[in-house]
């Protein structure tokens, strides 16, 4: 059987998540060029090709309508299109600029109505193109990219959970972040990490979404009368990562 | 003959982040040539504001994944400076571990990844997989080596965990470090090979001196890279020193009409950061160790080729491995204190300087009586180098042109210069996108 042809893709991201592959080690790493050819990944080759391509896979939110062809390019080449990293699947991090209306002063000042400046809502890239499956995450978890693409080359369905945090952490043995004194925003993020941040003594920030219909209005009241926040903190602790999924998304 | 060349290299490769190359040559008279950057912005600092302190610095990692370590590092002192906390030894031994990991894991990946498929004349590392299966295993290993490293101590090396203000959420146990210890000792052998592979294919290393100004981070303790003042040295070796929270007055951000990204200036009319820098600066408090490869590689300070940049990062992985196995007999010696997070005095503006991979790296917030950030301000190493990018084009490519080299043999020169200084450009939070006349 021929190897899947696979090709990387960057948008607006930190490319952390590309990192993350080079974390393998030698085996494993050799080992999945067994499986899969590396066709086209520009932070690290310089060759590339115009071929149709079996699995593409995308880094970085959608902020610019100059991305568009790009992304729709890449789609027309791939038979799947993954989103990988945060940024990519939901607008991660980069949405949290969403609800501002200032961010170009703040940071350019004067030059801030210079017009190459432009940059739209961060976006997931499913807002341009048809997305098939999402590494969520901020970094990604690079085992769960290699559940997935190991599920897509056998023609199995990858399984992405939808259940909170919370339940990685019971499983993990791990003292709740509120029992510590903390705060935290697992009870409606969705698991599959394993729950690190608790594990290592930080409260979870939901960098991979929420689960399907989060309880926004208890997280609030949660995190005002357990954590003792501010109302204007409670209400905007979950834009850090996951702005575009709440319900007031703009 | 006078000659026509049309250099226009859009997007890069083997760089972090999204750059071009552009020159045109007319009748042998050049016309343009051009360092752009089209990097999509991010305004990561704006979202800082309104954020608490705690999370501050999880948020202004996300600058950059390459140099998240480095990023929290910075955002964490800074954000230290402001609140008046100040950290124990404890955390400034263990934070110094985690950069030299970041700064050998970053170097790694730089050199073996992105620059010696230049060297052996192939378009990336996959090529070499059959030729040199050695080489990259070995790449493929150290790169794994250092993740392990920074992990044992941050939590995690793409955005670590572990690393917040006022210390640490979690300290590694005597264990962790006794079994990291253990793993770097057994790579050092790797270090040696390493040295034999650049110095095989070190004669491809183009010759180009252009004297500049240097800027790093220096401490009198150690070769600066967490801890320390600010520094510049010039060609002729004429140091000076400035205070951190000076740091706006001797980086002089500043747009240029011929420019996409924000220049930078001190003395002359660029300056370089990264390992070439620190080098320059810091050369006297190299590990032993690092000076003997640094004599083996022919490179001694001051060095103005920049093309030597990835050599002073192969010196530098050498003294982070040394000076780390330093550091792990202390802490073991000593054993790891349970200690809380010490927490704030005060709430007002602190600034910093960390070297990242790609040299000196400044953080600055101002923090509210609340705790909450106001104001956030990062200037990049990468954004500092562009204005230094750009002057040496100017004067490479007019020895390019007399030295009589044709199109391809000039662009690839050009691509090489660039990733010397292993730019990260999705890092260069300030900079102007600018679209040329073509």
């Amino acid at each position: 059987m021929a190897k899947a042809k696979v090709a990387f893709f960057d948008f607006t991201c930190c490319e952390g998540c590309q990192i993350e592959m080079t974390n393998f080690g030698d085996a494993a790493f050799l080992e999945l060029l067994n499986h899969v050819e590396i066709v086209e990944f520009r932070e690290v080759m310089s060759e590339k090709t115009k071929e149709p391509i079996d699995i593409a896979l995308v880094e970085g939110s959608f902020t610019r309508e100059a991305d568009r062809k790009r992304l729709e390019e890449i789609r027309n080449r791939a038979k799947i299109v993954i989103a990988y990293g945060a940024c990519a699947a939901t607008g991660g991090v980069n949405a949290l600029k969403n609800h501002m209306t200032d961010y170009k002063e703040d940071v350019y000042g004067k030059d801030a109505g210079m017009p190459h400046l432009d940059s739209q809502k961060a976006l997931p890239i499913s807002a341009a193109i048809k997305v098939d499956y999402c590494v969520y995450g901020c970094p990604m978890d690079k085992y769960e990219l290699l559940r997935i693409l190991s599920h897509l080359l056998h023609d199995k369905e990858p399984v992405i959970p939808n259940y909170p945090v919370c339940v990685e952490c019971k499983r993990n043995g791990t003292i709740c972040r509120y029992q510590e004194g903390d705060h935290c925003i697992g009870q409606v993020a969705r698991a599959g990490c394993g729950a690190p941040c608790p594990a290592d003594g930080i409260p979870c920030e939901a960098c991979r979404g929420f689960v399907d219909k989060p309880n926004e209005k208890a997280l609030k009241k949660v995190l005002i009368e357990k954590a003792k926040f501010s109302e204007k903190r409670a209400e905007s602790k979950s834009r850090i990562f996951s702005a575009n999924l709440r319900s007031d998304a703009q | 003959m006078k000659k026509d060349i049309n250099i226009n290299v859009h997007h890069l490769t083997r760089v972090e982040g999204h750059g071009n190359i552009v020159v045109n040559i007319k009748d042998g008279t050049i016309e343009k040539c051009q360092w752009q950057v089209p990097e999509a912005p991010r305004f990561i600092e704006a979202m800082c504001r309104g954020r608490h302190y705690s999370e501050v610095g999880r948020i202004t990692s996300r600058i950059c994944g390459i140099c998240s370590v480095g990023h929290t590092l910075a955002s964490v002192k800074a954000t230290e400076a402001g609140l008046g906390i100040e950290v124990t030894p404890q955390t400034k031994k263990l934070r110094t571990l985690l950069k030299h990991a970041e700064n050998a894991d970053s170097h790694i990946v730089h050199v073996y990844f992105l620059v010696a498929p230049d060297l052996f004349g192939a378009p990336s590392v996959f090529p070499l997989i059959p030729t040199h299966t050695d080489v990259v295993k070995r790449a493929l290993k150290l790169k794994r080596l250092c993740h392990e490293w920074g992990s044992a101590i941050g939590g995690r090396t793409t955005h670590p965990t572990t690393v917040i203000p006022g210390g640490f959420s979690k300290l590694p146990t005597k264990n962790d470090l006794e079994e990291i210890k253990a793993k770097i000792v057994a790579a050092v052998p790797d270090l040696a090979a390493t040295l034999e592979t650049i110095k095989s294919v070190a004669g491809n290393i183009p010759a180009f001196d252009r004297p500049t100004e240097y800027m790093a981070v220096c401490s009198d303790k150690e070769y600066g890279l967490y801890d320390g003042d600010v520094q510049t040295v010039l060609p002729d070796g004429t140091k000076e020193k400035y205070d951190v929270s000076d740091y706006r007055k001797i980086t002089n951000e500043y747009v240029s009409p011929a420019s996409t990204a924000k220049y930078t200036k001190n003395k002359l009319e660029s300056y370089a950061a990264g390992a070439l820098a620190r080098f320059n600066n810091n050369y006297d408090l190299l590990h032993p160790e690092a000076k003997k490869v640094a004599a083996e590689l022919g490179i001694k300070p001051i060095c103005v080729n920049p093309f030597m940049n990835s050599v002073a990062q192969v010196v530098e992985v050498v003294h982070s491995v040394h000076e780390s196995l330093r550091i792990l007999d202390e802490l073991i010696k000593d054993g790891i204190k349970e200690e809380e997070p010490i927490k704030p005095t005060k709430f007002a503006t602190g600034a910093s300087a960390v070297e990242v991979p790609r040299g000196i790296l400044f953080h600055e917030y101002s923090y509210d009586n609340e705790g909450m950030c106001t104001k956030a301000n990062c200037i990049i190493p990468t954004n500092q180098n562009h204005a230094n990018i750009q002057k040496d084009f100017e004067a490479l490519v007019p020895k390019l042109l007399a030295d009589g080299k044709d199109e391809k043999q000039m662009e690839l020169t050009l691509e090489m210069l660039v990733r010397a200084y292993d730019p990260c450009i999705s890092c260069s939070t300030h900079y102007l996108d600018v679209k040329f006349v073509k």
